[in-house]
Parts: C-alpha cells; structure tokens; sequence
C-alpha cells in the first residue's frame, strides 16, 4: 500500500468522528487528528480500534499515544505492517 | 472488589446516586439494582402533578452501575489511591419503552463491548420489578484512576 492509498484508508476511518468538515476536505499528512479534525478523546480510541481491525494490527498503549496525527499514524501502521 | 467496595468509591453522592446494589460483577458485564425515592428532587418538576422518571435520569442510572461500576472494577487492579476515579460520559444512544414511576426497583444489567485506552463501551438494559424491558442501547465513557 502506497502513502496515497494509506492516506485514502485514514480518511475513510476518520469520517464518522470528526468535527470540522473543513479541515476533513483539506486531509494531508500534517492535519491533526485532535487540533485539526476536533476528534474527541473518546472517538480517538475508535479510529485506533477502526485501524486495528482495517490492517490487523495490534496497537499497543505506547503506540496509541503518539498516534495523534494522520503522520504519526502512517507511520505506526506501516511499521506494525512490516513487523507481521 | 466487592458490591461494597465499588459503591464506596463512586464518584456520586445523594441526590445523583443511583446505584443500590450490585448482584453480579464480572469481567465481561455487571448487574445491579436502585429504587427510585418517592420524593426525588425532580419529580416537582417532570412532570407538573404527574411524575414521570426522567429519561436522562435512567440514562444515569444506567451509565451508574452499567459503565462506571464496572469501570472501577475493571480498573481494580491499577488503582493508586482510595480516591473516586475521574469519569465522563462519551456518548449514549438509548431507547425507551415503558416509563418509571416514584418507588419503582429497576434492575440494570450491562455487558462490556470493549475496554481499551481508558474507553468502555457498554451494551445496557434497563427492566422494571415486572421484569419488562423500560430501556436499552450503548453507553461509553472515559475512565481514569487516580
């Protein structure tokens, strides 16, 4: 899976919890899944549990704390994929 | 962690507690009981001559014993202090069937969907003592010891 493809699957994921229709449209690498797409605390752990069942992974609690932007989450799935 | 044990550290007190008693406790769900006074504050006003147990209130009394009770038993094992753990209600999708009235026992019974990151989401039903079914949906919260 390309950056591209990574990128379209986040969106996917994210949709049903932001709350700025906005900075949704604009999606890039740098948005933020708090300060950007206003997820709140609680819908953050369902996009975390959305991803594990997209790509089958398993995120663990150190994982899940960094995972805070659309950046941050590529590159936490890409390496939970490579370690299977 | 004891019915007991877990009432004593909710973080409610009279008039917004709404848990009695717990009759079973497990990992995956919880069971318990309240009675409605017949001279609860919000019966005054819900409604004017005629009252009627508030559906945010059963919403309460269900999110009491079906998410936070069994969040602090869920988290019995990492708390760090005696103290009420810190909770807030993320979301609740409910629906009603029969309504309450004062002096009514309801039982709640609830089952865990998940808990993971500090997030319980709970599957919720709420009977009367004739054991029909008032209301049920989904419950989440955040929850953190302290």
């Amino acid at each position: 899976m390309n950056n591209e493809q990574l990128i379209e699957t986040l969106k996917k994921i994210v949709k049903p919890y932001i709350q700025d229709e906005a900075a949704f449209e604009d999606l890039s690498e740098e948005t933020d899944f708090v300060n950007d797409l206003k997820i709140n605390s609680a819908n953050l752990v369902d996009v975390i549990l959305d991803v594990e069942d997209e790509f089958d992974i398993e995120i663990d609690n150190d994982s899940m704390e960094q995972m805070l932007s659309v950046q941050a989450a590529m590159e936490i799935i890409k390496t939970k994929l490579n370690q299977k | 962690m004891t019915a007991a044990q877990i009432i004593a550290v909710l973080p409610y007190q009279a008039p917004f507690l709404f848990v009695d008693t717990l009759t079973a406790i497990s990992e995956d769900g919880i069971t318990g009981e309240y009675t409605f006074k017949e001279d609860a504050y919000f019966y005054k006003g819900h409604f004017k001559d005629h009252p009627v147990t508030p559906g945010v209130i059963l919403t309460e009394t269900m999110a009491q014993i079906g998410a936070v009770c069994l969040g602090i038993y869920l988290t019995r094992n990492n708390k760090k202090s005696n103290r009420a753990p810190q909770v807030a209600l993320t979301s609740s999708a409910i629906d009603f069937y029969v309504p309450v009235y004062p002096g009514e026992q309801v039982t709640v019974i609830s089952e865990k969907e998940y808990f993971r990151f500090n997030k319980l989401k709970c599957k919720v039903q709420l009977f009367n003592a004739q054991d029909q079914l008032v209301c049920r949906g989904f419950i989440s919260g955040m929850i953190n010891e302290k």
